[in-house]
């Protein structure tokens, strides 16, 4: 407190040498990360900490838990609804990451041509990404719909195929279809970030590289890509984070169904706490995702990184 | 996909060698953007074709062409307006969005002014701590926030959201604000501390009117991420009345029965405009916040 009235203080009272020097730019400093603190602490460590906690206890809606140590973890392990959410999770991750990088980053190079309407173009590629998710999802709900999908009629009327195809209710087909969504969405988020990296590779070198007879591909290979991993570490990490953690677009396409086939961790993290109301149990699961969370990141982080390190060092 | 290293080339130097080769520019660059521009808004078209088609023509695919709308009809954006909580979801939203990005500005500027111009011992640490706050997912928070926000008898409340929207937008706005304050020449800032102004006076009348872009891309970013929240609103938000645009949505206009297409494909479209509208104005700003936050 009065360190808030110190620094209120000061330009009414000359300010003095001692006090801009030392403790007061650490005292202001701290009164100004105050409400930053607050929110931080108060909402996300200490939650954070707490779902740990939560994961150890047997807490339900309602019901304080009890310290019950990694029973919650021992039963998830044969859980064999707990392990399939994994593995959807980690293939929704890989498939769709995999999938988002490479058509986000076509896009990307063809948005960088020298192009009519270039501007707004680069808009409304964007637009997937600025609606929110759950709107989109119920969107594609529809373009997905089991008789009327709009998808199946057009295949019909081509002759490709006989009848409506059944996206969501048979387990392979869920799978890609929600992948699809979710790259649907992410794609323009990759195209743009790569977009931003690429417009700032000097053209002179992909002239000097011409000069040299080198072709289309071996500038793509030995410039662009070089030059723009840092970038794609970056995008890709966030790609990865989002994709992991990904709830809403399941929540509303499928809610984790058929048979679970297409149950990520978070959304059976949110069916088991929430509807079910074993918050002990919901808990486990979320925080069990931390770990694949910091491997996902330390890979695609530390991978391209490093890649990049190479590359510069060949150079 | 390896076209792309010619538009420098195309720009400058040798732009006739290009007429030669139109059709394989066509192959390469137009046709792929035409397809990804089709796919990347067919969803949208969809959306709104089936929001003004009647419940007839909705299904009858035998008759009428799916992809067209006979005779318009604005039933369902009227059912929608004037026989659902829908108009109260919009609201609430738009409270919650930007109660939640006023905050989270207040909050982030002032974090970002100490970390980046006040230089506290442990600025470095704690901005570090900022970025890895970012990385934080809500579906790893959601349960006991769930549990807090019960305790704190916030449930079933705005507040809850309001107080809980800034664990995203505080670290993502501080840390897109950092960047920018560090683009602001520090001269100006000693200057002005020669001339005996106070800190304060220096961040509310040098720094933040240089940075207004800088404030308007954080803030639309945080408004785009409050408005585009689920799984926070999903959780705390039990009664109809309180409820966010895209929670409502999906658990009133959604029943077990019979699907409202036609209702739920504008309420979709009406809840995505708000947002659609603020970005179409900034698109640049938008744009940087993005690119911004992953250059960093």
């Amino acid at each position: 407190m009065t360190d808030a009235t110190a620094a209120r203080l000061r330009p009414a009272s000359r300010p003095s040498l001692w006090d801009r020097i030392g403790q007061g730019r650490n005292a202001l400093g701290l009164i100004f990360m105050l409400p930053a603190a607050v929110f931080l602490l108060l909402f996300l460590t200490y939650p954070l900490g707490l779902g740990v906690w939560l994961g150890f206890t047997d807490t339900r809606i309602g019901r304080a838990g009890v310290f019950i140590g990694l029973e919650n973890y021992e039963m998830l392990l044969t859980d064999h609804v707990f392990l399939l959410s994994v593995f959807n999770t980690i293939l929704y991750t890989v498939v769709a990451s995999i999938l988002k990088f490479a058509l986000g980053l076509w896009l990307a190079l063809i948005l960088n041509e020298h192009l009519p309407f270039k501007a707004f173009f680069r808009a409304i590629v964007l637009l997937p990404w600025v609606v929110p998710t759950v709107l989109s999802a119920i969107a594609f709900w529809w373009i997905y719909d089991a008789q009327f999908s709009i998808i199946s009629w057009a295949l019909i009327k081509l002759g490709w195929i006989d009848a409506p195809i059944n996206f969501l209710g048979d387990s392979t087909n869920a799978r890609a279809s929600v992948i699809a969504a979710n790259v649907w969405r992410g794609i323009p988020f990759v195209a743009i970030s790569l977009l931003a990296g690429l417009q700032t590779i000097p053209p002179s070198l992909n002239e000097a590289a011409t000069l040299d007879g080198a072709t289309s591909w071996q500038r793509f290979r030995h410039i662009t890509l070089p030059m723009l991993s840092p970038i794609i570490a970056v995008v890709m990490t966030f790609s990865v984070l989002f994709t992991f953690t990904d709830f809403q677009l399941i929540y509303v396409l499928t809610r984790g169904g058929p048979l679970n086939a297409t149950h990520l961790m978070a959304t059976l993290s949110f069916q088991r706490a929430i509807p079910g109301g074993q918050l002990g149990e919901g808990a486990a699961i979320a925080v069990a995702m931390i770990p694949f969370l910091l491997g996902a990141i330390l890979f695609s982080y530390f991978g391209l990184q490093r890649r990049k390190w190479q590359q510069g060092g060949a150079d | 996909m390896a076209m792309t290293e010619r538009t420098a080339l195309t720009d400058q130097s040798e732009g006739m060698s290009y007429l030669n080769s139109l059709p394989r520019r066509v192959m390469t660059v137009y046709l792929p953007l035409a397809v990804f521009v089709f796919v990347l808004l067919f969803p949208f078209y969809w959306m709104a074709i089936t929001a003004v088609k009647p419940n007839a023509e909705l299904t009858d695919y035998k008759n009428f062409s799916p992809f067209w709308v006979v005779q318009p009809t604005l039933d369902h954006i009227k059912y929608l307006l004037f026989e659902t909580s829908y108009p109260g979801w919009l609201w609430n939203t738009m409270v919650v969005a930007v109660g939640a990005t006023f905050t989270s500005l207040f909050t982030a500027v002032l974090a970002a002014y100490a970390i980046e111009r006040l230089r506290f011992k442990g600025s470095r640490w704690v901005g570090l701590g900022i970025f890895l706050a970012y990385l934080v997912p809500p579906s790893i928070l959601f349960i006991p926030l769930a549990l807090m926000v019960f305790k704190l008898g916030l449930y079933d409340t705005k507040f809850a959201l309001i107080l809980t929207y800034p664990t995203f937008l505080v670290p993502f706005c501080t840390w897109l604000l950092m960047g920018y304050f560090r683009s602001i020449p520090y001269e100006l800032e000693e200057c002005a501390l020669v001339d005996g102004a106070s800190r304060i006076q220096i961040l509310v009348k040098i720094l933040l009117p240089l940075s207004v872009p800088g404030l308007i891309s954080a803030g639309i970013f945080a408004f785009t991420l409050s408005w585009n929240e689920f799984i926070y609103a999903l959780t705390f938000i039990q009664s109809s009345e309180n409820k966010t645009v895209p929670v409502g949505v999906l658990t009133e206009l959604v029943r077990s029965d019979i699907y409202e297409w036609g209702s739920l494909m504008a309420g979709a479209l009406i809840g995505s405009l708000p947002v659609v509208i603020l970005y179409s104005f900034f698109v640049d700003y938008y744009v940087a916040s993005m690119t911004g936050a992953v250059k960093e």
